[in-house]
């Protein structure tokens, strides 16, 4: 990689000793470079503060939490934790995440088949309409819920489907994140295609190249299609909010929700705690994969 | 394998786009569109007002004129701000240093988490009274600020959660500085250019395309925020962030009032849908596009 601040000290044959200007470059650069290290440090420990601050905190007994903005405690205890996973309801927190589980397996699961096989059909092959389709799914990239969202909700009533969890995932198996159709289709317009047509030579359908080619080779895309799925669905509110109305189907985020009204003004430690235990799996998935994250929203985002 | 008979596979393949396109999109977006016209509870059938509930809105609503104020308040606040302020860190983070993947990740968490029901809680308990902002300001010897209950106090601190997500935009920003072709910077040296210089009019323009895509990502999406005033503000002090969305919540699933929220749905996309288009008819100015004839 070339970088801009080498370049005027071109050409570095070793032989000839390095003139004043040169050392005045090298140290403006190394200056420049000190600078911006200090100024990232400062602003990230900044930004993540609060973050810091709330794993401190939710370790810390109550009067702690109120006696210094310091976030390491002084006598660390679980109590917030145990009293927060009991929470104020007959159920554990640990009901509440097999319920977000319950959603984020079968749309994780339907998303990334329905994405994968519209994505190819795009990708691949030409059909009466293909470009007013594409147009249509790239349109509806900025398409807000908002104004779809009502009568979304009267459908799911017809069919009686309140108060489950099939209004949350099932439009995901018919490809309706059109990010991630997109996503996918550029990929596999960046894969070459001699593999599939020499699996066709040889006699393979379609829909066996589909499985025994593309799709091994769009695993990464794929595995961040599951992980970005994964980070939305638990971080979605207004969705159950709107169609999860008895606690004992609640999720994360309206349980969450529901320990607030509670607790309210007391007892930090605990919705602290339980408010670092709702954001854990996020954490620890987008810490295992956070390539795929990056690598994904830079495909979305820069060709778009 | 193009062949003519493939072209019925291809079908096949986007069949399950084309049903839910038309069963949870094109119905729902055309129903929305009939619901605003109608007076419609629930409970009864959906009652044709005509253009009653438009009416409403625009000469006898104080509470939608003020959320739609500062709906737009907040979107022009927060996009240009966070999109500044992700720019600028890309290009920082787009030096030759040493820790860009810890750095770039540091800046990237707020912005995966930052959507969560859970980060609104925790951005309550930080500018509640007794909160972590207010222990800070009266250590360092400031006054307590009193952040909900002063409208442009409650206002600042949802600017600053969106702000504070700015990471998504600035991976996108870093990706495309990345691929920034660097013999262009080798010549610009070369002719002696300084580094704002450089910034100015070869980084930039060469990085339009994803500036606009930022843009209209990040004002869609805003116009949408409905967690923070829901959690941390509950739309107060007197409105004053109440957001369109939130309102249109409050409408449809707390008054049961359908044909009315569908018409307010309906100028918040008409609204969204004006600005983007405006965005796509000024690109033709200012974005570039490799292989443009203009220099």
């Amino acid at each position: 990689m070339v970088d801009i601040s080498n370049i005027p000290s071109y050409p570095e044959t070793g032989r000839t000793p390095p003139t004043e200007m040169e050392l005045k470059l090298k140290r403006q650069e190394r200056r420049g470079a000190i600078i911006r290290y200090t100024i990232l440090t400062v602003m990230g420990l900044i930004m993540l503060y609060p973050l810091i601050w709330m794993v401190g905190a939710s370790f810390k007994t109550n009067a702690e939490i109120f006696s210094s903005p310091w976030f390491f405690p002084k006598e660390p205890t679980v109590q917030g934790y145990i009293d927060g996973w009991k929470t104020s309801t007959p159920y554990t927190f640990g009901h509440f995440f097999l319920n977000s589980l319950y959603i984020v397996i079968p749309k994780m699961i339907g998303t990334a088949i329905s994405s994968v096989i519209v994505a190819y059909g795009f990708a691949r092959f030409e059909f009466p309409g293909k470009k007013i389709l594409f147009g249509i799914l790239i349109a509806t990239l900025l398409l807000p819920d908002v104004v779809t969202r009502i009568p979304q909700y009267l459908l799911f009533r017809e069919l009686g489907w309140l108060d489950t969890y099939l209004p949350l995932f099932v439009p995901q198996w018919f490809a309706m994140e059109a990010f991630f159709v997109f996503m996918l289709i550029q990929f596999m317009r960046s894969i070459p295609r001699d593999m599939e047509e020499a699996a066709r030579v040889d006699g393979a359908n379609t829909l066996q190249v589909l499985w025994y080619i593309v799709v091994p080779m769009m695993r990464p895309a794929i595995i961040s299609v599951c992980l970005f799925v994964f980070m939305w669905t638990m971080n979605d509110f207004l969705g159950p909010l709107i169609y999860i109305s008895s606690v004992e189907n609640y999720p994360v985020s309206l349980a969450l929700k529901l320990s607030i009204d509670a607790t309210e003004a007391f007892a930090w430690n605990q919705i602290l705690a339980m408010t670092v235990l709702a954001l854990t799996p996020s954490l620890v998935v987008f810490f295992i994969a956070q390539k795929y994250f990056i690598d994904g929203i830079s495909t979305g985002g820069v060709k778009g | 394998m193009m062949g003519g008979d493939n072209r019925f596979l291809g079908m096949a393949y986007v069949s399950p786009y084309i049903i839910g396109l038309l069963v949870f999109t094109a119905f729902p977006f055309l129903a929305s569109l009939y619901l605003s016209f109608t007076d419609y509870d629930l409970l009864s059938t959906p009652k044709w007002v005509g253009l009653d509930n438009y009416e409403r809105l625009f000469t006898r609503d104080r509470t939608f004129d003020k959320s739609l104020s500062v709906t737009l308040f907040y979107v022009f606040m927060t996009v240009p701000l966070k999109l500044a302020f992700a720019l600028l860190v890309a290009v920082v983070l787009n030096y030759k240093l040493k820790a860009i993947g810890f750095f770039r990740t540091a800046y990237y968490v707020p912005s995966i988490l930052g959507g969560s029901i859970a980060i609104a809680v925790l951005w309550r308990y930080i500018f509640a009274e007794a909160g972590l902002v207010n222990m800070m300001l009266t250590g360092l010897g400031f006054e307590a600020v009193n952040w909900f209950g002063d409208p442009q106090n409650a206002m600042f601190t949802l600017v600053l959660l969106r702000c504070w997500q700015f990471g998504s935009a600035m991976v996108i920003f870093l990706a495309a500085l990345q691929s920034v072709d660097k013999s262009l910077y080798e010549a610009a040296a070369i002719d002696g250019a300084n580094k704002w210089h450089v910034f100015r009019y070869i980084t930039v323009p060469l990085i339009t395309p994803v500036i606009f895509f930022n843009l209209i990502m990040q004002t869609v999406q805003a116009f949408q925020e409905f967690n923070g005033p829901y959690i941390i503000t509950n739309g107060g002090p007197l409105k004053s962030t109440y957001l369109l969305p939130m309102y249109i919540y409050d409408k449809a699933f707390k008054s049961f009032d359908m044909g009315y929220a569908s018409a307010i749905a309906w100028i918040l996309f008409v609204i969204i849908m004006v600005l983007t288009v405006v965005a796509f008819w000024s690109s033709k100015k200012w974005v570039y596009y490799a292989g443009d004839k203009r220099s």
